[in-house]
């Protein structure tokens, strides 16, 4: 990492993992303070930032557009909510061991696949393993069918789309269109106490920058190269003696179990985790995020995460019917305007101001820097 | 390369190989060989097999019936393209293809032969020193030297084309699959690639499919003449030019007298 990337690495964590949960623990009367109700909120978009990195890694930076992210986020959300339901044990409202909405249904025993989610460390596994495994089985046979391009966007959304349609049903066991809710504690925490939320934020804060330092890892590699080369000509890759196939797979991997650890953090910082947050929507609106913040940058995926949920959180408690359409602009905006996000279109106005800069020291426009913002304006 | 015993032998041998798209037959019954070290040129008019007869090679398509044999004994018939080209064929396509968003370094350094070219191995790949001496040799054989850190995307076509042969080459081709070089490219910059063929032929076996007739004659020692999907004729190129076969197929009455 170059030596400034470092520093604003460090200064942005030291932010986000010492100087807000400080400000948290704050006396209530304390102008400074910073609200549970903000910290919460706050830990919630980092979470989206996780999961926002893992769809630059793919879609940024080997150009495939997954728009099935919703539903590896979904697994990891719902592998933790299945532990927290399990947590609640008799404290339910039918003060019986199952789920309240097994009782409800009329389920007498504990379903199977529900049991080994009784143990946490098994639940920290599977947030991982489970998007995981399906990511590799969907992407084997979508990448070595050499399904490519607008055809795997489809197919993922297909995904999407089924995956929402299951975990609508009751007879899933997964609590149907109510999802799971009602949780009480984590790992023998109340989730009600302020310190159990503020330590769940800086989880996440911690999560977030262990995922930037994977993907920044990853695209500083030869691999790295690899992926991009992916955009630009899959063919001579092929022909370059790698398999496309192998390098996709492994990024949509990486990145399914990112977004799985995302759903895992936001579940018990919500509190309720349903099929309309795996859909088609939700997943759509991970990509603008992305798009939005600037592709193949892993900085442009957090900023769009935190940016578009922030302003989508400010809107809806004000506007609520604007939500949408404001959402909708911002998409063609950054399209039609900022093809390349804000991260990027910002690095490119630094570029033009640099060069202009240098011009003025020497006294004379600086062709070389200006060439480079040419180059860093050219689109990818 | 594997010098001494590899003078003996052919280094691509096609035996009765047929390629059949749904009934229309790009291939049919081919056979075609090339020596360790040899410089062929590939000739015939549109839908002769040319490039069908590289896909063949390097993988693209699979022959429906016959043999495709690499080197000593190796099959290529079956295997995946990654696997050929790490076998050691390398294919230069006929519109450049490089990796607009790296720079020319990036991109040979992509292309060098690695042990292994899996996501693992290539997560934690260096460059050691005799490859970075390979990288600057082959970036002063091209010419693009000056240009190292540009990004390729901002090459012009003549450029992006060596940059293309550069990766081939140091992808330690043993045999090389060039698809029309010189289409599109100034006079100056199709000598320049003749030249540039000619340097990359000694120490590897290079086939070239090209259709400028010039050119050809220019680079080629032993020109070989496909039509409807089999070796019409086979020699040096006064002698395939002279041959009455060839002039009705390929040349054509009257463009024979100029070409």
């Amino acid at each position: 990492m170059p030596t400034r990337e470092r520093w604003a690495f460090l200064a942005a964590g030291t932010v986000l993992l010492v100087v807000l949960p400080v400000l948290n623990a704050l006396p209530a009367e304390s102008p400074l303070r910073i609200g549970d109700f903000t910290l919460n909120l706050f830990g919630k978009f980092l979470a989206y930032a996780v999961l926002a990195l893992g769809i630059d890694l793919i879609w940024g930076y080997a150009g495939v557009l997954s728009l099935g992210h919703g539903v590896f986020f979904g697994l990891g959300a719902y592998a933790m909510g299945m532990h927290l339901m399990l947590e609640i044990g008799t404290q339910g409202v039918y003060r019986n061991a199952l789920p309240d909405f097994m009782v409800w249904n009329q389920v007498t025993e504990l379903p199977l696949f529900w049991r080994p989610f009784h143990s946490g460390a098994f639940t920290l596994l599977a947030v991982v393993a489970v998007p995981a495994v399906v990511a590799f089985v969907f992407g084997a046979l979508a990448f070595r069918s050499r399904i490519r391009g607008v055809y795997f966007s489809i197919i993922t959304q297909a995904l999407a789309l089924s995956a929402w349609l299951m975990f609508n049903r009751n007879s899933l066991n997964l609590g149907g269109t109510n999802g799971l809710s009602g949780f009480k504690t984590i790992f023998g925490f109340a989730l009600s106490e302020p310190g159990t939320q503020r330590g769940l934020y800086m989880a996440t804060v911690l999560c977030l920058g262990g995922a930037y330092l994977l993907c920044r890892g990853i695209t500083g590699s030869p691999a790295g190269r690899v992926l991009l080369a992916i955009r630009d000509s899959e063919t001579r890759v092929l022909f370059s003696g790698y398999s496309p196939a192998a390098f996709k797979l492994f990024v949509f991997v990486v990145s399914a179990s990112l977004a799985g650890v995302a759903g895992a953090l936001y579940v018990p910082q919500v509190g309720i985790i349903t099929p309309a947050k795996i859909g088609v929507l939700p997943s759509i609106e991970m990509i603008v995020w992305v798009a939005v913040g600037g592709r193949g940058t892993l900085l442009g995926a957090v900023v769009g995460a935190v940016g578009v949920s922030w302003l989508q959180s400010v809107l809806t408690t004000s506007y609520p019917d604007l939500w949408l359409l404001v959402l909708g602009g911002l998409f063609i905006a950054v399209v039609l305007f900022f093809p390349d996000g804000l991260v990027g279109g910002a690095r490119r106005l630094l570029g033009r101001l640099e060069a202009m800069r240098r011009g003025a020291l020497r006294g004379r426009p600086d062709t070389t820097a200006m060439k480079d913002a040419a180059i860093e304006r050219a689109p990818r | 390369m594997t010098p001494g015993t590899a003078t003996r032998g052919s280094i691509i041998y096609l035996e009765d190989v047929t390629v059949d798209y749904d009934g229309f037959k790009a291939l049919r019954d081919l056979n075609f060989y090339m020596d360790y070290r040899e410089l062929r040129v590939v000739i015939g008019p549109n839908g002769a097999g040319k490039t069908t007869l590289l896909d063949v090679i390097s993988g693209k398509v699979m022959p429906t019936s016959g043999r495709v044999i690499f080197g000593k004994h190796t099959d290529l018939v079956g295997r995946r393209e990654n696997e050929i080209a790490a076998l050691g064929v390398g294919r230069k396509f006929q519109t450049p293809s490089v990796f607009a968003n790296l720079t020319v370094r990036e991109n040979l350094e992509l292309s060098l032969a690695r042990k292994s070219k899996g996501v693992l191995a290539t997560l934690s790949a260096r460059l050691d020193a005799s490859q970075r001496e390979q990288i600057e040799r082959a970036l002063s054989t091209i010419g693009l030297a000056p240009r190292a850190e540009e990004r390729a995307g901002g090459l012009s076509h003549g450029e992006k084309q060596w940059l293309e042969i550069g990766m081939v080459m140091v992808q330690d081709a043993e045999l090389l699959l060039v698809d029309e070089p010189v289409a599109g490219m100034t006079d100056e910059e199709t000598e320049r690639t003749g030249a540039l063929l000619q340097e990359i032929a000694q120490d590897r076996a290079v086939l070239v499919i090209e259709h400028d007739m010039e050119f050809v004659r220019s680079i080629a020692r032993t020109v070989t003449v496909l039509h409807e999907g089999s070796v019409l004729c086979e020699g040096p190129v006064d002698q395939v030019q002279r041959d009455e076969r060839v002039v009705e197929v390929y040349l054509g009455r009257g463009r024979a007298a100029h070409a």
